[in-house]
């Protein structure tokens, strides 16, 4: 092979590989990611029907844990978990119809209201819209 | 066309027989660059122009997953550089090569200035040249707040502000650009409007102008090499000796900029909440820090003028006198070891650099 | 310059001094203006007049008291008749005049209102009105009816003429205030000798977990001395009485604890419920130390080579378990943080994982090493996912790096590639 010969490899080559460089990371992405959701807007946690009446679960909501009940007449409630006192996550006492921390035994009313023990402030509250039997909660506007 | 490949040779004259193109090819062949002690400036607008594709780009990749809302701008632009593949990579070229744009652009207008480029007959490439600066510093200004994260977001209430304060136009301007009296989520909707569709618009118009210019009016040569006979000169063909060093060059900026992205990720910062009070440290992108700083230091009262005002008022004049630059022209008197546009050059080019250094100190 | 001419310039002069005064008076009040519009007035009756006028108002006496703001001025407790300027007349006791009660009188004095329901509802519905019947249950109450005058009665807690609701952070009751009105008598040792009781629990209870709570993170929801002792019915809790009270915000502690084979052993031997671990006014935030057999265990000082002191060493190797795995974690979440990589999820795995600490912290109340070994392994099974990911993390942030390296070669390949060109072409 001449000197020629191998630069225009050389060439050939270094423009191939720069062209996988730059077109491997675009292609990748293109390919959207398997999470599609861009934003914590809105926050989908499950069938409704399934969804047992005076229970609660926790649900992730961006950074923040919520805590979504749904009460005996089938509304769907949703909080912040976090205790306003010292920041234990808070859990549905069903017997009490109540929002409770275990920690230092703060109960909320269901509306989030501090109704007793320690804590300072009502829990912030979420917005929870049934559509098509799907749970979606998102923040007060 | 003098390539041996058959296939290229028909595909070449199937083109040529519809558009002509001929005389193009015979146009570019004919171009050449001189060759000088300053030929390494000429790069530095190939270099911006290469800067600026990276910027088309990585921007148009964006939009793919950006979401221009007051609620999930921030959440989007979080989700893209940590869920997105590559999406970091993606977020930090577009940052990086704007910042690198910017600084390029400057390093072009200067080398031009001080080679005094701009004369007769390249007037109209300077004026269109100055006038894309400006595009890309509002490129910058409007991109700054797309994010939405909080140094972004009191950035531009500091900086729709001092536009606010511009003699008699200067509320109704703040008022548009922020589409309302506030920053909110209007102004978000706005300027990404202005940073995706408007200024690209004008941008590309202006740029094909201005490239135009340079292909027709060749490159300009220095004073000492215009006297000089043919025969002395040095001289490269444009294409493709020209042509594959700015690509050579445009290799070595991709690289810079992708290892600025990969070791130094462009933070995010957190969510802009405009309730909250303003953090410490507020400071716009560094090509505007000049004249935020000069503004900060100009006293209160100038007389009988607000001091920002007259900063504001200042900074348009100096800007409107440098954009006309080829029109008010001093000539270097025969004889006269003083020469009065390098001095109006060196002076603003030490103001700039001077403010911008007090503006990171102080 | 006669008499009439020298009578005019004393007039003329003494307007433009009363002017400059109040120009001068103005200036210095302007910028207070408002807050000083705002600011409470005294009532407008004969005996705030007189008494204003005389310089003896009573010691500590505020307008913003709460009973001169409802309209009670000082005939409203003392009696007499606020509208006659005759001094002999507006303080007879014909008028209803009583005066300044004596100590064994004021619960009385007091009482006269607020133990009349029908009389409060007129003014806050919503109040008590056994405070006079709780305080004769105190010792407070107890000590004066006997004839100590050195107890505390109403006005040594609530002041007499400053009083204000305990909402009123500015209040000698308010929750952060509480623990500074009782010490001005129960740290005074010179004071309190007599009593047998103690002086050192302020002090104690400013360097306790509540101390600190309440008076460094100024969290009124931490308990100060009457949410243990009571208000008026103040008393210290007995042996039984103590877990309620501690349970009162401890709820789960005082339930695993009631269900426990330990509260049955406590009850056996006469010890106090949470106190004996714990102690009182001192109590310090706990360690996991407390549990185990180490130098500070509260479980060795009974329990020593029994199935009890074996369940102490688990329990407490339980919590180290998950203590250093969430520990471990964090480390490394921390690191992703640094790196500028995503540890959202991360962080969610490790909050519960904290989650669970807490709850095998509270479960060691039940002093069963099953119960807190359950709780412990979800956790550091939560720990250990968030470590996984973390590792993840890092591990993205090094292939970015390998990435660049790698499109570095190429691009450099290009580059030399294009030079080489470049030099051969105008080598012709």
């Amino acid at each position: 092979m001449n000197r020629r010969g191998f630069v225009s490899l050389l060439l050939g080559g270094g423009i191939l590989g720069w062209l996988g460089a730059v077109l491997y990371p675009i292609i990748s992405y293109l390919n959207p990611p398997k999470v599609p959701e861009a934003n914590v807007q809105t926050v989908k946690a499950g069938s409704a029907s399934d969804f047992p009446k005076n229970t609660a679960q926790i649900v992730k909501f961006g950074r923040k844990p919520v805590i979504l009940i749904k009460t005996n007449n089938d509304e769907f409630l949703a909080f912040a978990a976090t205790c306003t006192h010292l920041d234990c996550i808070v859990q549905y006492r069903g017997d009490l119809k109540q929002i409770w921390c275990a920690c230092h035994n703060g109960l909320y009313d269901l509306k989030g209201r501090n109704i007793s023990g320690p804590p300072p402030k009502p829990l912030d509250e979420y917005a929870v819209n049934i559509v098509e039997d799907e749970i979606h909660i998102s923040e007060m506007g | 066309m003098d390539t041996k490949n058959p296939m290229v040779r028909r595909a070449y004259s199937w083109i040529d027989d519809r558009f002509h193109v001929t005389p193009l090819v015979e146009f570019m062949r004919h171009k050449y660059v001189p060759v000088h002690r300053h030929t390494v400036w000429y790069y530095m607008g190939g270099v911006s122009l290469f800067l600026f594709i990276s910027q088309v780009v990585s921007g148009i990749l964006l939009v793919l997953y950006y979401q221009a809302d007051e609620d999930s701008a921030y959440e989007s632009v979080r989700f893209l550089t940590t869920k997105v593949k590559f999406g970091w990579l993606i977020r930090g070229v577009h940052s990086w090569s704007a910042n690198l744009m910017v600084f390029f652009v400057f390093v072009h207008m200067f080398s031009t200035f001080f080679t005094r480029a701009y004369r007769k007959p390249r007037e109209l490439s300077w004026v269109t040249g100055f006038v894309l600066l400006a595009l890309a510093m509002g490129f910058g200004f409007t991109g700054y707040l797309l994010p939405w994260n909080e140094l972004a977001f009191f950035a531009t209430k500091v900086g729709t502000d001092i536009a606010g304060a511009v003699p008699f136009i200067g509320e109704p301007m703040k008022i548009v650009l922020r589409g309302g009296e506030d920053v909110t989520g209007a102004t978000l909707s706005r300027f990404y409007a202005i940073h995706i569709a408007i200024l690209p618009a004008i941008f590309t118009v202006l740029l094909s102008l201005h490239l135009l210019f340079i292909q027709r009016q060749g490159m300009h040569e220095p004073q000492y090499l215009k006297r000089l006979p043919a025969e002395k000169k040095q001289m490269m063909a444009f294409f493709p000796n020209f042509l594959l060093r700015d690509v050579l060059l445009w290799l070595i900026v991709l690289n810079v900029v992708l290892a600025l992205a990969v070791f130094f990720p462009w933070e995010l910062g957190e969510k802009a909440d405009p309730f909250a009070p303003a953090p410490a440290g507020i400071k716009p992108e560094w090509y505007f820090m000049f004249m935020f700083q000069s503004l900060k230091m100009l006293p209160a009262h100038v007389l009988f003028m607000e001091g920002e005002v007259l900063g504001i008022l200042f900074f348009g004049l100096a800007g409107l006198a440098w954009m006309l630059v080829p029109f008010w022209d001093i000539k270097k008197k025969s004889g006269s070891k003083l020469d009065v546009m390098t001095g109006f050059g060196v002076i603003a080019l030490l103001f700039i650099v001077v403010m911008t250094v007090l503006g990171y100190l102080l | 310059m006669g008499f009439y001419e020298a009578e005019k310039t004393h007039r003329v002069l003494s307007i433009v001094t009363a002017i400059a005064i109040l120009v001068v008076f103005q200036l210095l009040m302007w910028p207070s203006s408002v807050s000083a519009e705002q600011e409470a007035e005294l009532p407008d009756d004969q005996c705030v007049r007189c008494h204003q006028e005389m310089e003896i108002l009573p010691e500590g006496f505020v307008p913003h008291d709460v009973h001169l703001q409802d309209g009670l001025s000082c005939a409203g407790c003392h009696g007499g008749d606020p509208t006659s300027d005759d001094e002999d007349a507006a303080m007879s006791p014909e008028a209803g005049f009583v005066g300044v009660p004596s100590k064994s009188e004021t619960s009385a004095f007091c009482g006269k209102c607020h133990s009349d329901i029908e009389f409060m509802r007129g003014y806050l519905p919503r109040i008590p009105t056994d405070q006079i019947a709780q305080y004769a249950t105190s010792g407070h109450g107890k000590g004066l009816a006997a004839g100590d005058v050195k107890v505390a009665g109403c006005v040594d807690c609530h002041t007499s003429h400053g009083i204000l609701p305990a909402s009123d952070s500015r209040s000698s009751v308010h929750a952060l205030n509480v623990p500074h009105t009782c010490k001005r008598c129960h740290s005074d040792a010179e004071y309190m000798s007599g009593y047998g009781i103690r002086t050192d629990q302020f002090e104690k209870f400013a360097e306790s977990v509540h101390g600190v709570a309440l008076f460094e993170n100024q969290d009124t929801g931490s308990p100060a001395c009457n949410d243990c002792h009571g208000n008026h019915g103040a008393s210290p809790p007995q042996v039984e009485s103590i877990r309620q009270v501690c349970g009162h915000c401890h709820v789960n502690n005082m339930l695993y604890f009631n269900a426990s084979t330990m509260a049955v052993a406590f009850k056996a031997n006469g010890f106090h419920a949470c106190e004996e671990c714990h102690g009182n006014h001192g109590v310090k935030k706990t360690t996991d130390d407390m549990v185990g057999v180490g130098e500070e265990s509260t479980c060795v000082g009974c329990h020593d080579g029994d199935a009890g002191y074996r369940a102490a060493e688990v329990i407490r190797e339980h919590l180290r378990e998950l203590v250093s795995a969430y520990e471990e974690a964090e480390v490394w979440r921390t690191e992703v943080h640094r790196k500028g990589m995503d540890d959202v999820e991360i962080g969610f795995l490790l909050q519960e994982s904290h989650q669970n600490l807490i709850k095998a912290r509270t479960l060691v109340h039940t002093f069963d090493p099953e119960k807190v070994g359950e709780m412990t392994t979800g956790g550091v099974a939560k720990a250990r996912t968030a470590l996984e990911l973390a590792v993840e993390q890092v591990e993205e942030y090094d292939f970015r790096r390998r990435g660049f390296g790698l499109a570095t070669i190429f691009i450099t390949i290009l580059i030399v590639a294009l030079f080489l060109r470049i030099r051969q072409m105008e080598a012709k």
